[in-house]
């Protein structure tokens, strides 16, 4: 690396960007990244972690506005988070170890694009849009839509992503982040699954299910979420679900798991992610993070 | 190209001239001079390296020095109060929390934070808060032990 540099406004770190730096934040994936050889750290950094109006969390009824520097610590510990946006809650709180979560960013693990990461499910089914800025303008794109492939997304080379909007999701609905995991920290999802269910007189008005490291991004299932919806969230419509997200994987072999082992769990994880998303919907309390309890 | 900068470590400034890549851990480490924080798997994964950024625990192989420029950086040798080791450190000893002692500045930097944060954790608390650290010898049993004397005798 032979330049950096600290932005404290936005508009400094556009114009680093613009020169064609690269951002970063917590370094908990890019210097991670740099020691695991994956990739070395690029010529030009600016460093974004002190530019303040990008710390906020912002929640009104419309929804929520995550800046792109608010930490997994602050979503898992913030009361409207946990109480509205669950699953988002969920996948916070797994994020690597403590250490990680006090620095890591929701901004730096989107802009990751890891097909394993944690927030992405969730924020695809809470249907999220990232809002990106360059020095030419800003421009928002659906979260779903900025993931193109592993470790890739839409974004050009000069642009900032600087905020997550979440809507508000309607009244009685329950979401649930749930992945398979070897370790409690410093792990991440080896299969994952998201439900956000929307319950309505007891019958599903609205269903949407994701998988996690089961595709080369992170994806909704429509068959799942067909499955679900105008039934009553019974064992069979639940059933049903889950095979349609395991029929949806297309996962690989790596060091974590073998393909065949991640399409078996795909429908046992994807169960327990609609269990919990309808518990919750249900008014059933079931523990934060949804890993590892059981509704 | 070596940049200047100030970093406060244990309350005192120690001005440096540091590469930009260089690591939170080897700049304090080689540079600061205080080889307390250990160097375990330099990937994130070990917890040996762990500081305190503005009270907050950070994995200090991965986070960049010139990152920490501003703010209060502390390692295991700013816990004791000169020649007095603070509570955790004592219990450590007394109850067989540590062996070779690798792990241990990460580890007591990873306990000093649960009790800050839950001041009285349950065993399976202090499991998983203390999961990001990984310790070889003491079967992790007497680490969790001090932890919990601690966190009952406060």
């Amino acid at each position: 690396m032979t330049s950096f540099a600290t932005a404290t406004t936005v508009e400094e770190a556009l114009a680093a960007l613009a020169r064609g730096a690269k951002a970063v934040a917590g370094g908990t994936d890019l210097v991670v990244g740099a020691r695991q050889g994956k990739a070395s750290l690029p010529d030009a950094l600016v460093a974004i972690h002190r530019v303040s109006e990008l710390h906020a969390i912002d929640e009104t009824a419309d929804g929520l506005r995550l800046g792109a520097l608010v930490t997994h610590a602050e979503i898992a510990a913030h009361p409207a988070i946990r109480e509205r946006f669950t699953a988002l809650a969920d996948a916070s709180a797994i994020v690597g170890s403590h250490a990680t979560r006090a620095q890591g960013t929701i901004g730096g693990n989107v802009m990751n694009a890891s097909p394993a990461m944690e927030t992405g499910g969730p924020l695809i089914c809470l249907e999220a849009s990232a809002t990106l800025r360059s020095v030419e303008g800003t421009r928002t794109v659906s979260v779903e839509g900025l993931f193109t492939g592993p470790g890739t997304t839409a974004a050009n080379a000069d642009e900032l992503l600087v905020s997550v909007d979440v809507p508000a999701p309607a009244p009685g609905t329950g979401s649930a982040y749930v992945r398979l995991e070897y370790r409690r920290q410093m792990e991440i999802a080896v299969v994952g699954a998201t439900a956000v269910v929307h319950l309505e007189d007891g019958r599903v008005q609205d269903a949407r299910v994701a998988i996690t490291a089961l595709a080369p991004t992170i994806r909704r299932v429509p068959d799942a979420e067909a499955a679900l919806a105008g039934g009553e969230a019974d064992d069979e419509s639940l059933a049903a679900a889950a095979r349609a997200a395991a029929a949806a994987s297309s996962p690989i072999s790596d060091v974590r798991a073998s393909e065949r082992y991640r399409r078996a769990m795909a429908e046992v994880i994807a169960r327990r992610a609609v269990e919990s998303a309808v518990a919750r919907a249900r008014g059933t309390a079931v523990p934060i993070p949804a890993s590892g309890a059981r509704p | 190209m070596k940049v200047e900068a100030t970093l406060s470590v244990n309350g005192v400034p120690y001005p440096v001239e540091l590469e930009p890549g260089t690591s939170l851990l080897a700049a304090v480490r080689d540079v600061v001079g205080l080889t307390g924080a250990k160097e375990g798997c330099d990937d994130s994964e070990c917890g040996a390296c762990m500081m305190l950024l503005d009270g907050k625990p950070v994995n200090s192989c991965s986070y960049l020095a010139l990152q920490a420029e501003g703010s209060d950086v502390t390692t295991v040798e700013g816990l004791a109060r000169g020649d007095e080791l603070s509570p955790l450190q004592t219990a450590f000893l007394e109850h067989g929390g540590v062996q070779c002692g690798f792990c241990t500045p990460g580890m007591l930097i990873s306990a000093t934070v649960l009790l800050e944060e839950t001041p009285e954790p349950t065993a399976d608390e202090v499991r998983i808060a203390l999961s990001g650290n990984l310790c070889r010898c003491t079967g992790y049993d007497g680490i969790v032990k001090a932890v919990l004397a601690v966190a009952d005798a406060s």
